[in-house]
């Protein structure tokens, strides 16, 4: 059957906190947004995750193609002028192994943070609407600054990863010092580039929630960003792994 | 699914700078993308003039540009392939046509994200000024091909071109790939999630089909050149050797060794198939669009031109050897990637034979977006048939680097795709503006262009099969080839001709937008959701309703119908055909 929705104009959101008593805003079906003008958060946040799901594809197809560069270069042989004969000249890079283990650790570290940061906020969202009812009290939740956190253990995990070029450059790699020492280089930093957008947005993040934008809204950026910095772990495992069981 | 108030929670923009600079309106970011390509398009065929004339008069001295030197042809070739190929044939069928008309014809209104969307065109043009950039530093454009064959482009020593102005080509292209995955993700999931009530993935014209592969394409295989960029870019200003092994430039050993020139040809490849794809794809999809509203008959076999563009996109990605078959690779991979490119004319041919299906027995209105998705037709036939041929390692060794191979391209690629953004700028003009574009002129420039592309190109495979290498700039220096300079004479008299067709083109463009007769909301009777609004669309696309979806896309001829047409917004049911 034909049905025409009518035009509602749109009054900016309030948030849970004070003012009316909203609907759930995840409920009733795909048409949520059209009827009172509350903006469908559950559909824009099933849309966000859509949109990572799709963006983490080429970043994927990225650091594939540097891994199979690495992988068939290791294996390469190149011509020694001197000798005028075919030599494989892959010489492993020492890895600063201590220090790499913790910036994972410290990453692992945020990957629990940013996880406990997005339960955090998906129970104030949900909660939002309870808190306006006059009377109802949730008492006084802990509100442990998780994004914060994340944020300082990015951070920590980027600056350990600065040291670790620095005792590269001490024990003599640097990154036109040899194939395998460029590849390091290059996977280390292009992961960080990476990172460091995550934390930019976790910051923003952090300080929308300064400017009272609704809570729905927030939580589907800290939402999508915490899945990205899952992401974002499972990389460096993976770029680790790599350098260091193919070194 | 979506509804106007979900993604349009504020009224449309005021101030000109809301409204036509940073808008996030899909139809202004689309004419934006549009418009860029029409500046790259008329950029990149002055330069090929500028080609064409110094091959028959390479001594000349031209007004403003000088002589032209073999190191400048060298340039002039790069930057030209370069500019059409990303900043015309990637922009202008899938992100000009694509952001104006996806939304609209899913019934959706806009894309799903308008920032990044408004950021990614903006991210394009930055691209485009920084290529162009390279002409005005010292050294100018660089000269090692649209290709950037490494080593040439990995070291700054190897021509004129190849210090400042290769690393903003190097820059642009890496930017433009950042400003190209943005867009794919904006396709993507418009596709997925934004389409209206009743407007299933099997209802949707081919258009839209051809813009959603095409966008997974784009996704796959820009992440690969943006990596392939980075590490040129590391190799020329680091001192890397991801792909410099020891070398000798001028006389003077390079610090350099160990890299692969093969693992730019692969990672550029890897791109550079499934780039060609992007570059037609939309066109094809344009094509079905306008043969079926023209010839009043839906297009024949829906569903097999629905898998025909998926087949195109997943094989697209298996083939890129096929570039490379003169490289020194092992003749079974040769084999494995011949084997693969020719499964690729299947489906190729079931669109073809498709298109000609549709034709069959109709009732065609030859209206100038009829002309030229005839003509894309004839063309595609035309450029693809050299691609067997091309295919096959054996054949590949006289034919690789010579003008057969460029013949081959360019049908396809420079005229057939082009003739689907000539297509659709005739078929949604009125749409558009608001206004019709003259006939009498579309039909002109149909015929000189189509004439004319047929005489510049078709020589280039005799030309190829005589042994004329591409690329080379001083045709009377080489013995062997002073028999072929009156085929080039010939193509480049057409190119005079055909060049000259262009501007009626662009007066009629223009003059139209202002002047032209004002068209009806659906001037061409079709079917498809776009036709159903308002012309121009108002800013939500749909004036404040969503549409509702009850038909496919090509409900032409229907028994029993009212009209010979039936829209997919038209609720009266139609008995099963």
């Amino acid at each position: 059957m034909a049905s025409l929705s009518s035009t509602v104009p749109v009054k900016l959101p309030e948030t849970g906190q004070g003012g009316g008593v909203h609907p759930p805003a995840y409920g009733g079906g795909g048409d949520g947004g059209g009827g009172d003008g509350y903006p469908d958060y559950g559909q824009r946040l099933r849309r966000a995750r859509l949109g990572l799901a799709i963006a983490l594809a080429p970043i994927f197809m990225f650091f594939v193609s540097i891994t199979s560069a690495y992988i068939v270069r290791q294996g390469l042989p190149t011509l020694d002028d001197k000798t005028n004969s075919y030599v494989h000249d892959w010489i492993p890079v020492q890895l600063p192994l201590g220090l790499l283990l913790v910036n994972t650790g410290l990453l692992a570290a945020s990957s629990i943070t940013a996880e406990l940061s997005r339960r955090q906020i998906t129970r104030q969202a949900a909660l939002a609407p309870v808190k306006s009812i006059p009377g109802v009290s949730l008492g006084d939740e802990r509100r442990l600054p998780w994004l914060y956190v994340t944020v300082l253990l990015g951070g920590g995990f980027l600056a350990g990863q600065w040291l670790a070029w620095q005792e590269l450059a001490t024990r003599g790699f640097y990154i036109a010092t040899s194939a395998s020492s460029s590849f390091v280089y290059l996977l280390t930093a292009a992961h960080g580039v990476h990172l460091a957008g995550g934390v930019l947005v976790l910051l923003y993040a952090a300080t929308i929630s300064l400017l009272n934008k609704p809570v729905e809204a927030r939580r589907i950026v800290v939402d999508v960003t915490a899945w990205y910095w899952h992401f974002m772990f499972l990389l460096w495992v993976g770029i680790f792994a790599l350098l260091w069981f193919a070194r | 699914m979506a509804t106007s108030a979900t993604i349009h929670a504020h009224a449309a923009p005021q101030g000109f700078i809301r409204k036509y600079i940073f808008s996030l309106d899909h139809k202004v970011i689309g004419l934006q993308y549009y418009f860029l390509a029409l500046i790259a398009v008329f950029v990149g065929m002055f330069l090929s003039l500028l080609m064409r004339i110094h091959l028959i008069w390479p001594t000349a001295v031209l007004p403003l540009v000088g002589e032209i030197k073999p190191e400048t042809y060298l340039s002039l070739l790069t930057m030209h392939g370069t500019i059409m190929v990303f900043f015309v044939l990637t922009t202008a069928p899938q992100s000009g046509f694509g952001n104006y008309f996806l939304p609209i014809q899913i019934g959706a209104p806009d894309m799903a994200f308008p920032v990044l969307n408004m950021l990614s065109f903006w991210t394009t043009f930055v691209a485009f000024v920084v290529m162009i950039a390279a002409f005005f530093v010292t050294g100018g454009a660089p000269l090692h091909g649209w290709t950037g064959y490494a080593p040439l482009s990995a070291l700054t020593n190897t021509g004129p071109g190849e210090q400042l102005g290769a690393d903003l080509w190097v820059t642009s292209i890496a930017v433009f790939c950042i400003a190209s995955l943005m867009g794919a993700l904006n396709f993507i999931t418009t596709t997925l999630d934004l389409r209206a009530k009743g407007m299933t993935m099997m209802r949707m014209p081919l258009t839209c089909w051809a813009w959603f592969i095409t966008a997974i394409l784009g996704l796959l295989a820009f992440g690969v050149l943006l990596s392939a960029g980075i590490l040129l870019l590391l190799d020329r200003n680091l001192g890397t050797s991801f792909y410099v092994p020891l070398v000798v430039v001028n006389g003077q050993v390079m610090a350099h060794k160990g890299g692969s020139p093969l693992l730019w040809q692969h990672l550029f490849w890897f791109f550079g198939h499934p780039e060609v794809y992007i570059a037609i794809l939309p066109s094809m999809g344009v094509a079905s669009q306008l043969l079926s509203t023209f010839s009043r008959k839906p297009i024949f076999g829906y569903r097999a031109m629905v898998y025909a563009i998926m087949a195109i996109g997943i094989l697209g990605f298996v083939v890129w050897g096929h570039h490379m078959f003169m490289s020194g690779m092992s003749p079974y991979s040769a084999f494995a990637f011949s084997i693969m490119t020719m499964a690729i004319g299947v489906p190729s041919a079931i669109k073809t034979f498709n298109w000609l299906g549709t034709l069959h027995k109709s009732k065609i209105r030859f209206y100038a977006p009829m002309l030229f998705a005839v003509g894309f037709v004839s063309l595609f036939v035309s450029g693809g048939l050299s691609g067997p041929f091309l295919a096959q390692p054996v054949l590949d060794i006289p034919l690789h680097d010579t003008y057969f191979v460029v013949g081959h391209f360019h049908l396809i690629m420079g005229v057939a795709s082009i003739f689907g953004i000539f297509g659709a700028t005739y078929y949604w003009f009125p749409k558009m503006f608001g206004r019709m574009m003259n006939e009498g002129l579309g039909k002109l420039h149909f015929w000189l262009t189509f004439v004319g592309t047929y005489a510049i190109f078709m020589p280039m495979h005799y030309l190829g099969m005589a042994g004329h290498p591409r690329r080379y700039s001083q045709l009377t220096e080489v013995a062997y080839l002073h028999n072929l300079i009156p085929v080039q004479t010939f193509m480049t008299y057409a190119a005079f001709i055909t060049i000259a067709a262009q501007f009626i083109f662009l007066i009629n463009l223009f003059w139209s937008m202002f002047k032209g007769p004002k068209a009806s909301d659906n001037p061409w009777e079709a079917t498809t959701l776009e036709w159903t609004t308002a012309t121009p669309p108002p800013h939500d696309n749909f004036g404040g309703h969503t549409p509702v979806v009850y038909h496919g896309p090509y409900e032409y001829g229907v028994p029993g119908a009212a009209k010979d047409y039936v829209m997919q917004t038209d609720p009266t049911p139609v008995t099963a055909h």
